[in-house]
Formats: structure tokens, C-alpha cells, sequence
């Protein structure tokens, strides 16, 4: 009886303050597996959703860097969980997606959801890490803190669909900052499932924001935005990456140093990408009675 | 409570003891690292020459030429007012001192050995130097200095009282010295070494201005610490904003622990900046002290001289 | 007495052992820069003080080679035992030329020696300590078991701070293994040179530090430099953007320290003597040349009039004069140029409307000076309120609640450091939490500190100097 059945064919939509719009523009693209056949239709994002994907995040912003470190925690964490429910899924897009065996899939799923688990376990800790008690030479009581510097544009790699998102995604949002994605323009089945699960699971509206489309056309848009305070130009390739760099300097926006190629992104992060950020506060109060 | 001269909203402060200390705890507070800087800061200014011969001379105008021991005399004191009347003998050019201080029951010698000058004489009272003693003893103290003829009287706060926070009764007897000076200045001494805060030392302040004090004093002589930059900054302040308030020009008088030119050219630099130029006169500023005057005498031979000093130039008294 | 006048009170010029002329310092000697020469004007008087020849663009070179060249054979392979005991004995040098470099400087730059003896020169000598210390622990820094450096850094300073910001690059950059070229600004380099030549004294390893004098064109070259692995840049925002633009696609490590305009907010409740104290400093001292200057003062309407009145009589008692004199608060503006700046901007203030109010000191016949001046009903919308001044120019505006205050302190792309005053202890941390702001001073104003790291949130640049945040800049990390 399946045989017959004629199945729905998919068209994404978006991922933008919490709901699921059409691009802006009206465009769509199809997205195929690694053989070519068609898998689905996405929607393809211009700079006009860039400019309503920063306006949620930054809306986001002031509620997501609010939140206890502790609270934050539990909201990744909570993804994690959500991830492992839709775990066949993620399991046959990622396969899809990047021509993986079954297993292999599985594997990289496995580590997408526990990378989501190790970033959970940081909020609560990072400011300990990389913060300071000052022993200035003085009567004062200084103290150094890092705070989440904002709105991060991620774009995100093209190779690794699942795990190379979530590794630059979640980093962002365990520091507090708020996101607007670029996923895999060839490879945006993962990022659209992590954007329902997202959707679903407590990670406030506007927290991260999904675009699927060519980061070549939305990095410059990200980079050279005023309301953008950070960016991830993984995505872009090397000659992307370049431009990007350039259009961030108009607002000295810090722009990540990322590896020539993607690295392999099964190895456990270093804390890097929390540090780039995270701006340190330093603040000062006289002691006196 | 209420001074019927001053403008609504300080009479308006001493109608009840629940509005003194209203009063007094909205007044803002004093950051104690801030202030400090300030005073050091200002302290490392560079008196020289001709402002430092005018800023000496000027110090001693400004010294109320203390003696406050139990071993005071009558031939003490007499000596006292002879060192007041010429500072140095031989030169008859150094301005006289402001006043003499001495305890209630030596008044009357310093006033006669002070006679024909326009010297005052200052008198400790209200149970010097602690105030622990009946509102009754205190005014009988300060009725012993006046009928003996000071022209200046040094009560000291209830310092109790006031931590207490009995503002009220702090405010009140004041004011009752105050109208038992009759014609003698007030200075009211706050003991600023037994207030510990700034904040305190702001409040204690302003309560005594508010109940008619015509100077406030750092301190007895007889708790460390004494006076200190910080705290006068503090106090100067004070009547800097007193004269805000009311146009009205009050005094302040450091006591205690100031012995040298330095010291004093340090206190004057802060009277010149803090509250202005106005208080450098020795109606609105003055130094409590006894070997401050012979220190300043050295540094003025300096001065005039072009070499050094040495103690046998001036009078040990 | 009726008046009194301070005596003038100056520190002897001799002190800073002026000579007719200097020259760039490049792999351990002294030579003849191949650029056009400068003179090197003190501000305060308007004199030529000396000659300093330049760098050009194979001077550049053959400072970036030296520091390669000391990089890979000496500086990177020394124990960092080693490497901490050169610093400490920088650390002393400066100390114990702490009067010629305090006096050279204000005849250069045209500071207060007050200043330049009670601050800058003595946080440049403990910003060495600090950092010596740091040479031979770096595996405790957090940056993982062996953090390593980063090559040869390039580093541009600016004429406000010049030795103190010399320190500031030098020392992290040393600590950390690497060599430096750096370039003082074009109107100061004095000072700089003469730490070439404690650095000789010192017997630091030719090579290590570098100095070219010049103008942008010669931080261009250093910043474009192919042999450069980091660029450290203190300055103004369109410079800072110019070289992060420049650059982009390249491998070159970025630190930036730049512009601000930041807020200094008075709640009613505030300590208000010392809040004065903390406004003026965080204006007028070092004249408002200075990128964390409190530029903007934010008082709560219920408390403004008070505080307008305590502020202009506490400035009204700043002296102005001889840079020289110990007496004196405010020195003269570093350069014509700037001096033109400060008058266009205020001129502006007064065009939309502010209300001005100038100090009646004084001013000097010759040099570059500019009477401390404050203005009243400003609103955000004009340019004093938005642009950075670099001048002893204070801007008052008032707010109604602390959330209007937050509001409107973060109402700019810049984000140095920003002052809260106010006794409410929770009130402080609320707003230390909320201010964007890389530093945040409360009831005090302008602290700084070798153990405090410094730098800006958005357009006032990325990056931290001072602390154990500050050593990042220089590992490969």
C-alpha cells in the first residue's frame, strides 16, 4: 500500500522568533541528498529575514543574558533531551544529508546531542573560569566577569549538517547571547528539525533564530549589520570568510577565528568559542565604612 | 527646636527629634576612599615662597594657642598669653595669635594677661574633654568660662547621645550653651575620633550648625585620632554648603595632632579649594594648637632669613 | 588673608635630560630613521623640543626582521624565569628614572606633572611588575598547559598616555614570548625612545622591542606588514575599524582599543561631594584625553541642579596653566589639531542649543589650552552628546529612573566604561549588570590597575589588556 501512496512533499519554512514564516522574499530552493535526489523544499532566506531574524534576537537578548547561568543550563540540557526524541529522525537526515552510513549517522548524532549536554554544563561555570577577583593596589574591591556580547550571526558549517551546527550554535547560547543561523545551504534538513526541536523544547522565541540559504549572499548582511555584535564565519569558506571580516570591521564587530577547513568536529571543544563570546566586565567599588 | 532665621526647610529639620533625624540621615553620604583621595590629593600641593611666607603668617592669625593639661598653671597660662601677644620677640612684625585656650578656671588669668589686645580667650567647657556629666554642670562650666570673661567658648557634643542617635537631645544642648554663651562665640567640638564615619561626622555637622554652633571642631586634643585632612574636608564642606543654604558663613577649627608648617599649609590649601577663599580668616578658621605655633615661627625666620632655623630661635613656653 | 595667589611651583626641565634629537631604536640600536624627521612640540609653550627622525617603510621592515629574528632565536626559546627577570628589571628602570620620564613626558605631551609623576609613570613601571611575574606561570593562566605565543606584534599607541600605553602593549606582549615593534603616536614619541634606551640599559636582547617613530602612514606599513603575526592598536574608532578592515583575510591576530563616550550616572541618593570629585576626574583629568573620560553626565532630575551648582565651583577651583607647575590640574591639549576639534565640537553644542558653561581661569598666552567647560540641557540627539570630544568638555543630561538612566547610558555604539553614584548597594550591582560597558566604575571613576583588565564592549574595540584576561591577546589560544 505505501508504494501507491502519493507522500506529502515537504516545504520548509523558516526558523524566526519563535515561529516559521516563509522567506520574505517568496523564494524556495530544492534540497536533495548526497545522490541528488530530492529530498525537500527550503525556504531560501534573504537579507530582508536577516533583518527580522536580528530584530528577534535581539529582542531575545535582554530575557536569554537575564536568565540564571543555572536556568540556562537546564534549557540546554533540555534540548538534548528533546534531540534524543526525534533521534531517528536527525539519524536518517544526517544520512541524507551528508551520505553517512547509518551508523556512521548515528554516531554523529549521538555526539550532536551530547555536545548539547557538555555546552549545559558550562553556563554555570564559564564566568567562574574566566572571571576575576583584582587585587588592585588600592582600597577597592574589583571584580572581572564576562557577559555575553550580544547577537551572534553563526554561519554555519556546510559540511557537517548536524554536529558542526550544534557545536557553533550551542557555545553561543550557553554564554547567554542570542543567534541568527545560517545553516547548511546544500545540507538544511538537520537545522530545520534542530529548529522544531527548538520550537519545542524551552529555549525562549528568538533565542536562535534558523535561515536556511546561502551564507555567501546573508554573511555580508550579518557582518556589515549595526544590531550584530558578533560573528561566526565558518560557513563562508575562505573567500567568504574574507569579505565578512571586512564589513564586520564597520561596527569593529568580532569576528571569530576559525580554521582554514572544518575541523573535525567530533573532537570535544575547547572553551574558544565561549570565550569570543564573552566580553569581560570589570568592575570597581571603593571599601570604606 | 526651631531657629526662627533660618530658611523652611532647615527650621523646618529641628521642629521634632523625628525630623532632625530625618534630617540628618538624608543628608548624602560620604564615601570614605573618595574623600581621602581628595585630601591627599589636594595635600600634594606646592606651597612655595611668597604664598608660603603669606600662608604662614596667615597660620598663625589662625591659632588658638592652646594649653589643656591638669598641670596647667596660673604662671602657664600667663606665659601662654605673653607668647600670644609676640610670637616672636624679635620680630615684632609676626602677626599676634587669635586666641588663647585654656580650661574655665584659668579664664580669668588669660584674660587679664590678654588685657588692651584684641586676643580672645577660648575656654573649654561642658565637662571637657568627655561631656559626661549633667546637662546642670555643663551649663554651670560654661557660666564659669563667660563670667570670667571668655570671649569664646569650646563645648563639647554629647558623643553618647549622639551614637545613640538622640539627635534631639544632642541639638537641644547646644543650643542651651549656646544661649548661655551670651555674647561668646560657640565652637562646638564634635570628637570626631569618637564619630568613626564621615557620614557621622557630616551629621554631627550639620546638627551643630543647625542649633547655632559658630564653629565646628574636629576634636578635644585628648582622643586619637585627632584632627585629620579627610575629616576637616568633610566638615569644610559643611559650612561650604551651610553658606549654600543660609548665606550665612560658619567657622571650622582642627584640633589636635597639627604641629608642623606643613601640616598647616595643607589645612589652608584645603580651607582656599574646599570651602573657598572667604574662610581664610582667622573669624572662620582656626588651628587648635600648642607646638604648631613655634614650628610655624621657625619656618618664617626661614623664610625671611633665607637659612634655616633651629628651636633655640623661638620660645619654649 | 584677601588673596592668595600659589607661588608658580615647576619641576625643573632639566630633569628630563632633553635632547636635540632622537632617533628610531631597531634591533637593539639606535639609528637613522630614513623618513622625514619630526619635531616634537611641547603643546605648552608651542617650542620645538627636539628632533626625532622616522621611520619609513624599509625602516618598518628591518624592525619587523629584527623582532622575527629575536623572536626565533632568543625571546621564544628563553625560560620564562628568564624573560620575567627582564621585565622586572624594566620595571625598576622606569622607577628609578621615574622624574626624568615623568618630566619628559609632560614637556612632550603637555599632561600635569602631577600626573605624569603620580600615575602614569608609576602604573607603567607596575604594569612591568605585574606582568614579569606572569613570564614564568603562563600554564596557570587558563589558556591550557603551554600556552604559546604568537610571533612578532605589531603595536600602535596614542599621544594621551604615551609611556603608560607603551606598558600596556609592551609588558603582556614580553611576558608572553613575544617580540614587538611598536610605534609611538607622532606628537609623543619622547618618552618611548628613552625606554629604548632603558631597554638597552637592561640589556634586553636586541631585537625584542622595537620603536619607530612616525605618522599613520608608518602604522599603515606595520599594520599591512606581511612579517606581522598581531596588531595591538590603541586610538580612535575610525582608525581602529580602518586597520580591522585591513587586516580581514589575513592570519593576523587583532586586539583594539578605542573610542568611548562613556556615562557617569548620579542617582539622587549619591555621595554628592565625591561624586563631583569622580565627575571632574573622569572629565578633566589629563584635559579629557582619555577614551574611558566620563564624558556624559547623567544626573537624576531630582538631584541636578545641586549637583550643577557643587560642580561648577569644584571646577571653577581647577588650575590651569604650565603643565610644569605642580599646582596645576589642567595642563595644555596636545596639539593644535586637537584643540581645533575640541573648539568645532563646542561651538557645535552651543549651535543645537546646550547651555555652556566655562571655567573664568585663566588661559595661558602661548600653547594649546582650553578652559574646562560643562554643558547643561543636553540632549541625546546632539553631536556633544554622541561624538567623542577628547577634550575637557563634560556633557550633562538628566534622567528620571534607573531604567531611563541604563537607557540612555547604552544609547551609543561605544562601550568603554561608564560610573554609577549612588548608596544603594543593590542599585550598583543592578546597574554594573545592565551598563554595556567594558568597565564599570562605581562611586569611584577612572581606576586603573596592571590586575584589572581594561578594554571595550562594540565600537569601542575587543580584547582586554591588564589581568589574566589580558595575557589572551598575545597567546595562540
Amino acid at each position: 500500500m505505501s508504494d501507491n501512496r502519493i507522500s506529502v512533499a515537504k516545504t520548509y519554512k523558516l526558523y524566526v522568533d519563535g515561529k516559521f514564516p516563509r522567506s520574505e522574499s517568496g523564494r524556495t530552493y530544492p534540497v536533495t541528498d548526497s545522490k541528488g535526489t530530492f529530498l525537500a523544499n527550503a525556504a531560501h532566506a534573504s537579507r530582508k529575514d536577516v533583518r527580522d531574524a536580528v530584530v528577534a534576537a535581539r529582542k531575545a537578548f535582554g530575557g536569554w543574558s537575564g536568565a540564571t547561568a543555572y536556568n540556562r543550563g537546564q534549557v540546554l540540557y533540555r534540548v538534548a533531551e528533546m534531540m534524543e526524541g526525534r533521534r531517528e529522525q536527525f539519524v536518517a537526515e544526517v544520512a541524507a544529508s551528508e551520505g553517512l552510513p547509518s551508523r556512521k549517522a548515528q554516531s554523529v548524532v549521538d555526539a550532536a546531542v551530547d555536545r548539547w549536554v557538555w555546552y549545559a554544563g558550562w553556563t554555570d561555570k564559564i564566568a567562574t573560569v574566566l572571571g576575576a577577583a583584582n587585587p588592585v593596589a588600592g582600597p577597592y574591591f574589583s571584580f572581572t566577569v564576562p557577559e555575553p556580547t550580544g547577537v551572534v550571526g553563526v554561519l554555519a558549517p556546510q559540511e557537517s549538517s548536524l554536529l558542526g551546527l550544534v557545536s557553533v550554535v550551542a557555545p553561543v547560547l550557553a554564554t547567554g547571547c542570542t543567534a541568527v543561523v545560517v545553516s547548511s545551504a546544500e545540507r538544511p534538513l538537520p537545522a530545520i528539525t534542530l529548529s522544531e526541536v527548538l520550537a519545542t523544547s524551552d529555549v525562549p522565541a528568538g533565542v536562535v533564530n534558523v535561515l536556511t540559504g546561502r551564507a555567501g549572499e546573508l554573511g555580508p548582511w550579518l557582518a556589515s549589520h549595526g544590531d550584530v555584535n558578533a560573528i561566526d564565519p565558518t560557513g563562508a569558506g575562505p573567500v567568504g570568510r574574507v569579505e565578512i571580516a571586512r564589513e564586520a570591521a564597520g561596527t569593529v564587530k568580532r569576528v571569530l577565528a576559525v580554521p582554514e577547513d572544518e575541523p573535525d568536529w567530533t573532537q570535544r571543544p575547547d572553551i574558544a568559542r565561549l570565550r569570543r563570546y564573552l566580553e569581560p566586565k570589570t568592575v570597581w567599588h571603593p571599601m570604606g565604612v | 527646636m526651631a531657629t526662627p532665621t533660618l530658611p523652611a526647610e532647615l527650621s523646618d529639620a529641628t521642629s521634632d527629634e523625628r525630623s532632625l533625624r530625618r534630617f540628618l540621615h538624608g543628608l548624602p553620604g560620604v564615601d570614605q576612599v573618595g574623600v581621602e583621595q581628595r585630601a591627599a590629593s589636594l595635600g600634594t600641593r606646592s606651597i612655595k615662597k611668597g604664598a608660603k611666607l603669606q600662608a604662614i603668617d596667615t597660620a598663625i592669625s589662625m591659632v588658638d594657642l592652646t594649653t589643656l593639661e591638669g598641670a596647667d598653671t596660673h604662671g602657664k597660662v600667663r606665659a601662654l598669653a605673653a607668647k600670644a601677644r609676640r610670637p616672636d620677640p624679635e620680630r615684632p612684625d609676626t602677626p599676634r595669635v587669635a586666641a588663647v585656650c585654656v580650661y574655665p578656671d584659668l579664664v580669668a588669668t588669660a584674660v587679664e594677661s590678654l588685657a588692651g589686645t584684641d586676643i580672645g580667650v577660648a575656654s573649654v567647657a561642658t565637662a571637657f574633654p568627655s561631656g559626661r556629666s549633667s546637662r546642670e554642670v555643663k551649663l554651670a562650666d560654661v557660666a564659669l568660662a563667660v563670667r570670667s570673661g571668655a570671649t569664646e567658648v569650646d563645648m563639647v557634643i554629647d558623643r553618647g547621645a549622639f551614637l545613640e542617635g538622640r539627635y534631639g537631645r544632642v541639638f537641644d544642648e547646644i543650643q542651651a550653651v549656646k544661649a548661655a554663651c551670651g555674647d561668646a562665640h560657640l565652637k562646638v567640638i564634635l570628637e570626631t575620633g569618637e564619630l568613626a564615619t564621615y557620614d557621622n561626622v557630616r551629621r554631627a555637622s550639620w546638627l551643630a550648625l543647625l542649633a547655632g554652633g559658630d564653629f565646628i571642631k574636629t576634636s578635644t586634643g585628648k582622643v586619637s585620632p585627632a584632627a585629620t585632612l579627610p575629616v576637616t574636608h568633610v566638615m569644610l564642606q559643611a559650612v561650604r554648603d551651610w553658606y549654600t543654604a543660609t548665606g550665612e558663613l560658619r567657622g571650622v577649627k582642627p584640633a589636635g595632632g597639627i604641629r608642623t608648617t606643613k601640616d598647616a599649609i595643607r589645612y589652608l590649601v584645603a580651607v582656599h579649594e574646599v570651602a573657598g577663599p572667604d574662610w581664610l580668616t582667622p573669624s572662620l578658621f582656626r588651628f587648635g594648637a600648642s607646638s604648631l605655633l613655634n614650628d610655624l615661627l621657625l619656618q618664617r625666620r626661614t623664610q625671611l632669613d633665607g637659612h634655616y632655623s633651629g628651636p633655640d630661635y623661638v620660645t619654649v613656653d | 588673608m584677601s588673596t592668595w595667589e600659589y607661588a608658580p611651583a615647576p619641576e625643573s626641565r632639566e630633569i628630563a635630560n632633553l635632547k636635540p634629537s632622537y632617533r628610531p631604536f631597531i634591533g637593539g640600536e639606535f639609528v637613522d630613521g630614513s623618513g622625514e624627521p619630526l619635531k616634537s612640540v611641547n603643546p605648552a609653550t608651542e617650542e620645538v623640543l627636539a628632533e626625532v627622525g622616522t621611520a619609513s617603510a624599509s625602516d618598518v621592515d628591518a624592525a619587523v626582521k629584527a623582532a622575527r629574528k629575536a623572536y626565533d632565536k632568543t625571546w621564544r626559546r628563553m625560560p620564562g624565569t628568564e624573560r620575567a627577570k627582564y621585565l622586572f628589571r624594566i620595571a625598576r628602570l622606569i622607577q628609578e628614572r621615574s622624574r626624568e620620564l615623568a618630566v619628559l613626558e609632560t614637556l612632550d605631551n603637555g599632561k600635569p606633572i602631577k600626573e605624569s609623576r603620580d600615575a602614569d609613570v608609576p602604573t607603567a613601571a607596575a604594569h612591568f611588575f605585574y606582568h614579569a611575574g606572569w613570564a614564568d606561570k603562563l600554564e596557570y593562566a587558563g589558556f591550557g598547559p603551554d600556552p604559546q605565543p604568537l610571533g612578532v606584534a605589531g603595536q600602535i599607541i596614542p599621544w594621551n598616555f604615551p609611556l603608560l600605553m607603551l606598558a600596556w602593549k609592551i609588558a603582556p606582549a614580553l611576558a608572553t614570548g613575544n617580540t614587538v615593534v611598536l610605534k609611538p603616536a607622532e606628537t609623543t614619541p619622547l618618552t618611548a625612545l628613552v625606554f629604548a634606551e632603558i631597554c638597552q640599559q637592561a640589556d634586553l636582547p636586541p631585537g625584542v622591542v622595537n620603536i619607530v617613530p612616525g605618522a599613520g602612514d608608518i602604522g599603515a606599513e606595520l599594520v599591512n606588514h606581511a612579517g606581522i603575526d598581531k596588531i595591538a592598536f590603541t586610538g580612535s574608532t575610525d582608525v581602529g575599524k580602518l586597520i580591522q578592515r585591513s587586516v580581514a583575510g589575513t592570519p593576523k591576530r587583532l586586539t583594539l582599543e578605542l573610542g568611548g563616550k562613556a556615562a557617569n550616572v548620579v542617582f539622587d541618593d549619591a555621595p554628592l561631594d565625591q561624586a563631583v570629585e569622580g565627575i571632574v576626574n573622569g572629565i578633566f583629568y589629563n584635559q579629557g584625553h582619555v577614551c574611558c573620560a566620563g564624558s556624559r553626565l547623567l544626573a537624576q532630575e531630582s538631584v541636578v541642579d545641586e549637583l550643577l551648582e557643587k560642580l561648577r565651583y569644584r571646577v571653577s577651583t581647577l588650575r590651569l596653566g604650565d603643565p610644569l607647575d605642580k599646582n596645576t590640574d589642567i595642563g595644555a591639549i596636545n596639539s593644535a589639531e586637537q584643540l581645533t576639534k575640541i573648539r568645532e565640537l563646542t561651538e557645535s553644542g552651543v549651535a543645537e542649543g546646550a547651555e555652556r558653561w566655562t571655567s573664568p581661569c585663566p588661559l595661558p598666552e602661548r600653547g594649546f589650552f582650553f578652559a574646562p567647560t560643562v554643558f547643561s540641557n543636553v540632549e541625546q540627539s546632539m553631536r556633544i552628546a554622541r561624538e567623542e570630544i577628547f577634550g575637557p568638555v563634560l556633557s550633562v543630561l538628566t534622567f528620571r529612573t534607573p531604567a531611563e538612566a541604563v537607557a540612555k547610558a547604552n544609547n551609543t555604539p561605544y562601550g568603554l566604561s561608564a560610573g554609577i553614584w549612588t548608596e544603594k548597594g543593590s542599585r550598583i550591582l543592578w546597574m554594573a549588570n545592565r551598563l554595556r560597558a567594558g568597565v564599570v566604575w562605581a562611586n569611584t571613576f577612572n581606576r586603573f590597575d596592571p590586575t584589572a583588565p581594561f578594554g571595550g564592549y562594540q565600537e569601542s574595540g575587543f580584547g582586554r589588556e591588564g589581568g589574566r584576561t589580558g595575557l589572551e591577546g598575545y597567546l595562540d589560544v
